[in-house]
């Protein structure tokens, strides 16, 4: 009985709901939907920027980077004048972003760390003052500890003027409220030397560990490898450069009548950006070191010690290794936050590339589209590329199972 | 004189407490503070710490503060510490932004029924839990109609809304609609369809690889070249579609991880039983899966929170744009840090209780698999 009412279903059913009911054809059937449902959207928005773009007579080109940007940079690594084209602008703006990111890192990683450790340390004190400040830096948005602390910078530092007596280190760096003064190192000919001493030095490093690994694989003979190490890539620069007679010479910013003259300046808004950025990654950074200081048993550290291993080789060969392959992924990714979060430098008038290209060029040319499709691929090329080296890095630090 | 020694039998002498140095204050102080000299130096640095932080900031902030005042140099005259005259002079703009005072009673109705909609959704031994998650399915709509007005309310504009209440709108938007988006890009980046695995790889990939910020931008200057030509729509709804978009991409990853974490079996049991594809994802797999990522969900939650200040940049004034734009008042200028210390005060409860509440999902869903 049953069976003929399914039979008889069957037979009823149409071509189409046959179809459907095949597991392959169904996939393709939705494959093509979802295609032709894709294009039809890229097609209605193209459609629809081509008509608007006529209608309020512009073009898309990206013919304004070759013409003069006509406006002022505060601070720039490369040459710059407002007769430079809005290209070079955008090649100021990404190598500020480049190095508030790269500095804000460097911090960030230092101040985690420690803030890791004593965050895990035995000393009650100072276990809940990291607590609370971790707590209390990333609990509150990143925009507005940047706004902040440029409040900070700017009203409750003093005029230079004030500064160049009172708010001075040695007489060397100052701190008022139009940036940080400090000496500027100017390089001689001979500093060539000291560059390609320190650049041997890391070669040597490298071959060296390399080779010291083999000599213990094989025969079990450890080397002083962090010894030899820093004497390589520090000592040996610092003998060149003082064989040579210290080519550098410093130029020690002065003060004269309004503000100093000479002398290197960390603009307010840097200062601002890159403590915020630090201080608030830092807090994220923390945490994460704490969880993969915690993620290795306590197990490791006895069976270590069992086989005889003195204290700093158990955290150096065990421990360490261990935990480091449950703080990178995060740790990358809270590099790339960084980088992103920089570009909240738009907020107090840090020109990254957001307020170079994205920002005034924007404004003086009107080329909304093209502006803003070039600051998005320079984001995310960033973030491939710092993906890609996670991606790749994870690979070789993957624990290897039978 | 002597005292006479008590004597018992063997075995049967009471316990003794333990000497002076091993208990109470004592120990805790020899283990916690001082128990090498490393620790003891460490502690040194940590008063030296406290010292040199904690007074001047209570100076600051309680001691030399003042409360009562008409403008900054009033404030001055009084005391040099904090002037928080200036908050309470702003206060009711900072919450409600620009919305009309007579309509306010909206916004704190929209609020309580916020708070009665979340309570089904993060308890669940609570009472009336299923006719509570009806209402708090429906809420957005509700909260919608409030503070929007119309049918019988008087109409609100979107221009109107600012202070800490566009935060939340934006906020509570972002996360209720991300949801279910971020689950569907989930499933779509571990479905074995070739196309749409690509797409939703290559949409989350693009969110999670651009700042908020360039989305914003995108949403106030360029969203309006790709629609038909004629039509504008709202700033605000511009910038809730750009955030629930954003915040998908990261609740996909979330919910990525949750799925991942499945055993297999799971999903073979579901196609043994006879089961289509979205009736086992939604009777086995995501009932499980969600399960496991809701800490990660609310972090992501925390994230959007914060991130909401980032209108600011687009000119939506929400608390730390009214409290920047504020400092521009000629009565009360350079009060920076003031203001900027309240705001950080308020995000700093809402993201703290937030993560505690993560913190006890955690413990509450370790207990599950501890058997």
């Amino acid at each position: 009985m049953n069976t003929t009412t399914a039979d008889h279903d069957m037979e009823g059913r149409s071509a189409l709901s046959k179809l459907w009911s095949n597991r392959e054809a169904r996939s393709v059937i939705l494959q093509i939907l979802t295609m032709a449902a894709l294009i039809g959207f890229f097609a209605f928005i193209l459609t629809n920027a081509v008509a608007n773009l006529a209608a309020v007579g512009k073009t898309f080109s990206y013919d304004f980077l070759s013409t003069p940007a006509s406006y002022d940079i505060n601070q720039s690594l490369i040459d710059y004048t407002s007769r430079d084209t809005h290209f070079r602008a955008g090649v100021v703006g990404l190598l500020n972003t480049l190095l508030v990111a790269i500095c804000g890192i460097i911090l960030a990683t230092v101040l985690g760390f420690i803030l890791g450790v004593l965050r895990l340390s035995p000393n009650f004190l100072l276990n809940r003052i990291s607590y609370c400040f971790i707590e209390f830096t990333r609990n509150v948005p990143v925009l507005l500890h940047i706004l902040l602390i440029h409040g900070i910078l700017v009203h409750s530092l003093p005029h230079p003027r004030v500064a160049s007596t009172d708010y001075n280190i040695a007489d060397l760096f100052f701190l008022s409220n139009r940036g940080v003064f400090a000496p500027k190192p100017i390089m001689e000919p001979l500093f060539w030397a000291t560059i390609i001493a320190f650049v041997v030095g890391i070669a040597f490093t490298v071959w060296f560990r390399r080779y010291a690994k083999g000599v213990q694989d094989a025969t079990g003979k450890i080397y002083p490898v962090f010894w030899i190490s820093a004497a390589a890539i520090i000592a040996f620069p610092a003998l060149v450069y003082i064989v040579t007679g210290a080519p550098i010479n410093w130029d020690v910013p002065e003060f004269q009548r309004f503000n100093f003259k000479g002398g290197m300046v960390l603009l307010p808004e840097f200062m601002a950006l890159w403590l915020a950025l630090s201080l608030y990654t830092a807090a994220f950074i923390g945490e994460i070191v704490r969880a993969g200081i915690m993620s290795v048993s306590h197990g490791q550290w006895e069976a270590a010690g069992a086989l005889g291993i003195k204290r700093g080789r158990i955290l150096n060969l065990v421990i360490i290794p261990q935990a480091l392959r449950v703080i990178i992924p995060p740790l990358t990714s809270q590099y790339l936050n960084l980088t992103k979060n920089s570009s909240l430098a738009i907020a107090i008038g840090y020109m990254d590339v957001v307020a170079t290209i994205g920002g005034i060029s924007l404004m003086q040319t009107g080329k909304e589209m093209e502006t803003m499709i070039l600051v998005i691929a320079i984001y995310l090329v960033i973030s491939l590329m710092i993906s890609a080296f996670m991606n790749w890095y994870n690979k070789r630090i993957k624990l290897v199972e039978r | 004189m002597s005292e006479v020694a008590q004597t018992y039998p063997p075995g049967q002498h009471p316990d003794m407490p333990p000497p002076a140095g091993q208990r109470g204050l004592m120990l805790w102080l020899r283990t916690n503070l001082f128990s090498s000299w490393v620790n003891t130096l460490m502690t040194v640095v940590a008063v030296y710490l406290l010292y040199k932080i904690v007074p001047p900031i209570l100076d600051w902030a309680v001691l030399d503060a003042v409360m009562n005042a008409a403008n900054r140099n009033e404030c001055r005259e009084i005391a040099q510490g904090a002037c928080w005259a200036f908050i309470k002079d702003r206060f009711s703009i900072l919450v409600y932004g620009f919305y009309p005072s007579d309509e306010r009673w909206r916004v704190n109705m929209a609020f309580i029924l916020l708070c009665l909609a979340l309570v089904p959704v993060l308890f669940d031994n609570v009472p009336f839990r299923k006719p509570g998650m009806i209402f708090s399915a429906a809420y957005p709509f509700i909260a919608g109609w409030l503070l929007l007005g119309g049918l019988g309310l008087t109409p609100v504009g979107t221009d109107e809304f600012g202070g800490m209440m566009l935060n939340t709108v934006v906020g509570v938007t972002g996360i209720a609609f991300s949801l279910p988006l971020g689950i569907l890009l989930a499933l779509g980046r571990q479905s074995h369809l070739p196309i749409v695995k690509s797409c939703s790889v290559c949409f989350i990939e693009f969110i999670r690889g651009v700042p908020l910020i360039t989305l914003l931008f995108v949403a106030s200057t360029m969203l309006n070249y790709f629609l038909p030509p004629g039509t504008t729509f709202d700033l605000l709804l511009r910038v809730l579609i750009m955030v629930t978009l954003f915040a998908s991409g990261y609740i996909a990853e979330v919910v990525r991880g949750g799925l991942q974490a499945i055993p297999k079996g799971q999903y073979e049991a579901a196609d043994s039983m006879g089961l289509k594809y979205w009736q086992s994802m939604r009777l086995i797999v995501l009932p499980q899966a969600l399960k496991i990522s809701i800490p990660g969900i609310v972090n992501t939650f925390i994230g959007l929170f914060k991130d909401t200040t980032l209108v600011l940049i687009i000119g939506l004034l929400d608390v730390l744009g009214i409290g920047k734009s504020s400092l521009a008042d000629a009565q009360w200028n350079g009060l920076s840090n003031e203001i900027y210390v309240s705001i950080a005060i308020f995000f700093f409860i809402a993201c703290f209780g937030m993560s505690r509440y993560s913190i006890y999902l955690e413990n509450k869903l370790d207990k599950g698999y501890k058997r």
